[in-house]
């Protein structure tokens, strides 16, 4: 392995809106093939920091290096290129194409046919349609949507989404695959299958981070935890560790002198 | 195995139906002139040159999901492109330079005219990368009135468009020395300017459709629907969504740049007059009407707002005087009024357009259901 053992490092993260920080002073690392969940009250600043990860925002101070590149200002389609694949808390999929269509477009960025491609649709170009369309359908299935992958994304039930926006990002072949809240909403029997897609997920070699309310999950789920509360990370370990932590009681049951 | 079928079978389905097709647009001429008069193969001309533009315009409308209100802009470019370039009009502003003014060939000029279409697409689409919808809406519909005002008002200090005059004697369409306003005889027909005009204009429309066809199939048009659905889920799925905006637009510009050149060597004269606003608003509603993102939609919306106009044209008077005895009403005013309500019908009985494309088919029918 020649590549740092660290996939993902913040150090000294801050994010202002206005005068507001929503961030000050995250600095956390995510290990290769770890699975990391970054866990917090409401408005601790999880989706922030998610936001920062994958470009949709960009960072007020501090450091972000990724599979050891610098990322200072950058676009999401780079990190999406540079191999950070994310899904929605409020899912976003393609809701007027088809599933496999869905699922096609994560492959966007390893594929190559451009205009001219698409007009004379030469062999490289066939090959590659052909290539893109079966990783596609292996991927509905490995996510195990068994409605026919013609089916609007629009039309398939509430889990089958989630699992279709896995799929997306699955299809963009990242190093890391970044959650957000991908259990919400979710009954028992579906979240304890999305446990096993996970561990399968990560059984491949592929980093996963998530934010997650679900405890339980997490707690079952994940190698390493860091809590947020008011935009600073207040703990951070493995789980049993951060369920002891009496900062990590106090911000989610209030402390005991307040 | 599906690259022998061809041998098993001699025509295959496929081959058949583009044979019949060849064949319809064949005789098409011959029949119109001979049920309708000539008058109306010149109608059938102009539809053709609409049904371009709108499959110009479903690459950054129905595509890529940009709502443009100033399309009509780059057909104003292509036409003045040609206009400028194959007419004695340089003549009247540079006559030392251009004695006789300038007389491009069309086949050299086409191309140009396409790449500067598609370059205004470009200047259009770079400002707005960060509009969406109706603030979009806006400026596109700004870019097409500049474009317009600017060629009513360039006949000062340096005359280039002549202003609100316009240019005229433009060079009929010349291609390998064959000119097009001229009747031909081939095979022992007689083929008059309009027929020729037909030929050429079904030829570039068949090769619009194909571009389109390719597109929508595409790596791209996957990207470009992305764009549509979710901009930010697209860029975090590794899509450029500036460059494939800026493409759309370049891409779109350039249909409507073809479009204007043909209508320039076509009509043999151009005036800001036909690339107001209206005029853009008309291919929108083409491609609205006839069923955004699907190109067959799209031809059928042409052709149904192309020749609607013409038909109540003709048909309000015959059809006043054969009812009350005399013309009531003046038929270009009640002419306007059907027209306008067949819009209305049609949104409003057929939301998605007169033939949807097939995803906003099958999801207007599971509305439907889940209702």
């Amino acid at each position: 392995m020649s590549k740092p053992a660290t996939l993902l490092e913040l150090s000294c993260v801050g994010k202002q809106f206005g005068g507001l920080s929503a961030l000050k002073d995250v600095s956390l690392h995510i290990k290769r093939g770890e699975i990391y969940g970054l866990i917090g009250p409401n408005g601790a600043g999880k989706t922030t920091l998610f936001n920062i990860i994958t470009g949709l925002y960009q960072l007020s101070s501090g450091e972000f290096n990724f599979n050891g590149d610098s990322y200072q200002t950058t676009k999401s389609h780079l990190l999406a290129q540079a191999g950070i694949a994310r899904t929605f808390q409020n899912i976003r999929l393609f809701s007027h194409l088809t599933a496999l269509e869905n699922v096609m477009i994560g492959r966007h960025a390893k594929t190559h046919a451009g205009v001219f491609g698409a007009l004379l649709r030469n062999k490289t170009t066939r090959s590659e349609e052909l290539d893109s369309t079966n990783r596609a359908r292996d991927l509905l299935r490995y996510v195990g949507i068994s409605k026919p992958s013609q089916t609007l994304a629009k039309n398939l039930s509430y889990g089958e989404q989630r699992r279709l926006e896995i799929a997306r990002a699955l299809a963009t072949e990242p190093l890391l695959l970044a959650l957000d809240e991908p259990a919400a909403g979710m009954n028992a029997t579906e979240t304890e299958s999305l446990k096993a897609l996970l561990q399968n997920i990560r059984a491949t070699g592929i980093t996963v981070m998530l934010i997650e309310h679900d405890v339980k999950l997490i707690m079952g789920l994940c190698d390493r935890v860091a809590v947020l509360d008011y935009g600073k990370k207040i703990a951070e370990g493995v789980p049993d560790e951060v369920r002891q932590n009496p900062a990590v009681i106090a911000a989610y049951l209030g402390a005991e002198d307040e | 195995m599906k690259k022998n079928l061809p041998l098993c079978s001699p025509i295959s389905p496929r081959a058949r139906e583009i044979i019949c097709i060849i064949l319809f647009v064949a005789v098409l001429p011959f029949l119109t002139d001979a049920l309708l008069g000539r008058g109306w193969v010149r109608i059938v001309d102009f539809a053709m040159l609409y049904i371009m533009l709108a499959l110009g315009l479903n690459i950054v409308v129905g595509y890529a999901g940009l709502l443009d209100l100033g399309y009509i802009a780059f057909y104003a470019v292509g036409a003045y492109c040609y206009a400028l370039t194959s007419s004695p009009h340089l003549a009247l502003a540079y006559p030392l330079l251009f004695p006789d003014g300038l007389h491009l060939s069309f086949l050299i000029v086409l191309p140009l005219a396409a790449l500067l279409a598609g370059g205004f697409g470009i200047l259009l689409g770079a400002p707005t990368l960060r509009l969406r919808g109706d603030y979009l809406a806006i400026v596109t519909l700004g870019f097409g009135e500049i474009v317009r005002i600017f060629m009513n008002n360039l006949n000062a200090p340096v005359n280039l468009t002549n202003g609100p005059q316009g240019i005229s004697m433009i060079d009929p369409v010349r291609i390998a020395g064959v000119s097009l306003n001229t009747t031909q005889q081939v095979f022992g027909f007689s083929l008059p300017s309009v027929h020729l005009y037909f030929y050429l204009f079904a030829g570039f429309t068949a090769v619009v459709v194909f571009v389109s066809h390719r597109l929508e199939k595409s790596r791209i048009g996957r990207a470009w629907m992305a764009i549509r659905e979710d901009e930010v889920a697209a860029s975090a799925m590794g899509i450029n969504t500036r460059n494939l905006k800026l493409l759309a637009f370049a891409m779109g510009a350039m249909f409507g740049g073809v479009s204007g050149t043909l209508f320039a060597g076509f009509q043999g004269f151009v005036s800001p007059e036909s690339f107001s606003l209206m005029e853009s608003i008309m291919v929108l509603c083409m491609v609205v009407l006839g069923g955004m993102g699907n190109i067959y939609g799209v031809i059928l919306g042409g052709m149904t707002l192309a020749l609607l106009p013409e038909v109540l044209r003709h048909s309000i008077v015959p059809l006043q005087q054969a009812m009350f005895g005399r013309t009531l009403i003046d038929p270009e005013s009640l002419r306007m009024l059907l027209f306008g309500t067949a819009l209305i019908g049609v949104m409003l009985f057929r939301p998605a357009g007169l033939w949807p494309s097939r995803v906003r088919r099958r999801e207007l029918a599971t509305d439907e259901a889940e209702q």
